[in-house]
């Protein structure tokens, strides 16, 4: 009883602490552990790593996290050689990798990345084909795709985003992408780049999406979320988490703050689709 | 006969001279050290001569170098006469209210964070240059430029006033007293007198003009491609550097960037000598 009441006020006050009450819980794991982990990888899940390890270590400062790149091949050989204790990836391990190194793997989001014009511009859809010509460089007017007879303003993002990376595997199939091409540094600046002009053409996460821009639809598929959740949309991967063997300790409760609500409230924040 | 007090002041300064210079010195050598992989394997050159596709295993530099040059270049083209006008009308030619309003301007102008100049690049300046030139994008070279003029020409027209301002007075009044009019004056005896500290001006300008990395990154494209036009999207080296830092540290295209910033460095000495060089040179001259 006495327990219960210690409990009740304690999850009282922390409401009062944190803005955010409801969260509040899933930082109450890490409570008097300690340790240092490595986290490399995917660079896609960097963003989200960072945000869940400054509030790991910021509410215990006996944890330490590192978090470093590499791309998801190196996350996955890394954590499987012993190297780190958790290696992102952006695809599922190969068969070969799981049976070799006994990875186990945890997708806590999901990635999608939809192709977006100027909502004046009346294209709604392209093929796969028109896709990479356009970004190609092929096709450089509007009216050779259905739109007005106008120039194609191409903007694409910068070599470390995990966004050109899905971009550029799922839906160019890893063709070209002009040298032409306007480089746009984030998600938003690319939102305000192709809601400034009129005959431009970029890609951003789905979460992203809003009135400011229009989605265009990819073979014929719309980008929705629930598309994109159910797999039917085909520009998409999941993050990956993976450890060798089974996730076991202070290596656990990351992984399960990932799932958590608030590890996934950030996964949200950071323009992805919780798993939830 | 120097007081302890007084020696130990002298030496602090002294000290931090030393220091600040070692610095710069010390942040050359650093980038050398961590430059190395590409000096040892002699890829140096063709970095700096090839372009940038990473796919394709290049990691040439060779179109940030033209970009860079072009934007930097360019907006010193606007600025410097627009500065120098501007400061000659603050000073000499407008008096009382006019003058003391467009100083306070320029002054506030200078207090602006590079970020503003390049939001309002983005909203007014580039859609304007998409549609006056109906030809790309908007952002561009020239976008860039002009948005950059914009950000180094305060400091350089208070920097002209300063300087015709420390021009003893006795001078433009004897130049007045054997019957010189007012732009005599100026372009005789305030323009020569103050020669030394336009070149210093123009010279932190310049530097500013070459280092400055947001407004390009968010005007001029990006694109890695060598402009060929005014209108065409193109990457300077410090968004570069910018954009390729997040790499990761193991990557080639992480070590690339090193030879990005090795270039710069060396660029803006020399740049900074030639001028220092030629001020001195028309100082002597105008002796």
């Amino acid at each position: 009883m006495n327990k219960r009441v210690s409990a009740v006020l304690v999850i009282a006050a922390l409401t009062l602490v944190f803005c955010s009450g409801s969260f509040a819980a899933a930082l109450d794991a890490f409570k008097g552990e300690k340790g240092e982990i490595k986290i490399a990888g995917g660079t896609a899940h960097i963003p989200v790593m960072k945000e869940a390890a400054a509030r790991i270590m910021g509410m215990n400062p006996d944890i330490q996290i590192s978090i470093a790149g590499g791309g998801s091949g190196v996350g996955i050989k890394q954590v499987g050689e012993g190297l780190v204790d958790i290696g992102n990836s952006g695809r599922t391990p190969t068969e070969d990798e799981v049976k070799q190194y006994g990875l186990q793997m945890f997708k806590w989001a999901i990635d999608g990345v939809a192709i977006v014009v100027n909502p004046a511009n009346k294209v709604r859809s392209l093929s796969h084909d028109q896709a990479a010509a356009i970004f190609a460089g092929k096709i450089a007017n509007w009216k050779e795709v259905g739109g007005s007879d106008q120039r194609i303003n191409l903007y694409t993002r910068d070599e470390a985003s995990g966004t050109r990376e899905v971009f550029w595997e799922k839906a160019l199939k890893k063709g070209d992408i002009a040298a032409t091409a306007n480089v746009i540094v984030s998600n938003g600046a690319m939102k305000g780049a192709v809601s400034q002009d009129s005959y431009g053409i970029g890609y951003v996460s789905v979460g992203h999406i809003d009135e400011s821009v229009a989605p265009v639809a990819f073979d014929g598929i719309e980008p929705s979320m629930q598309n994109v959740k159910d797999g039917k949309y085909p520009v998409a991967r999941g993050l990956f988490s993976n450890t060798k063997g089974e996730p076991a300790g202070l290596v656990k409760k990351i992984i399960d703050y990932l799932f958590s609500e608030e590890g996934q409230q950030i996964v949200v924040e950071k323009g992805f689709i919780s798993v939830r | 006969m120097k007081r302890a007090n007084e020696q130990a002041v002298e030496g602090f300064f002294v000290l931090s001279a030393y220091f600040s210079a070692l610095l710069t010195v010390a942040l050359f050598g650093f980038m050398l050290v961590l430059g190395l992989p590409l000096f040892a394997e002699g890829r140096i050159f063709s970095i700096m001569a090839q372009p940038w596709a990473p796919h394709l295993g290049q990691f040439g530099i060779q179109p940030m170098i033209v970009g860079t040059l072009a934007i930097s270049l360019l907006s010193m083209l606007f600025a410097f006469p627009l500065s120098l006008g501007c400061a000659v009308l603050i000073s000499v030619v407008s008096k009382g209210k006019v003058s003391w309003l467009l100083r306070k301007t320029v002054e506030m102008m200078t207090g602006i964070p590079t970020v503003i100049y390049g939001f309002v690049g983005i909203f007014l300046l580039v859609p304007l240059v998409r549609e006056f030139f109906a030809a790309g994008s908007g952002m561009c070279v020239l976008s860039a430029s002009l948005m950059l003029t914009l950000l180094v020409s305060p400091t350089m027209i208070l920097f002209f006033c300063e300087s015709f301002a420390r021009v003893p007075d006795s001078y433009g009044k004897a130049a007045l007293a054997v019957g010189g009019t007012e732009v005599q004056k100026f372009l005789h005896v305030t323009l020569p007198n103050s020669w030394p500290g336009v070149v210093i001006g123009f010279t932190l300008a310049l530097g500013r003009a070459l280092g400055d990395t947001l407004i390009a990154l968010m005007i001029a494209g990006n694109a890695v491609q060598t402009p060929g036009s005014l209108l065409d999207s193109a990457r300077t080296l410090t968004s570069h550097i910018a954009l390729v830092f997040a790499a990761d540290y193991e990557s080639p295209e992480f070590k690339a960037i090193f030879a990005c910033g090795i270039f710069l460095y060396l660029f803006t000495t020399f740049l900074m000598m030639a001028v220092r060089l030629l001020g001195v040179g028309r100082e002597r001259w105008a002796r």
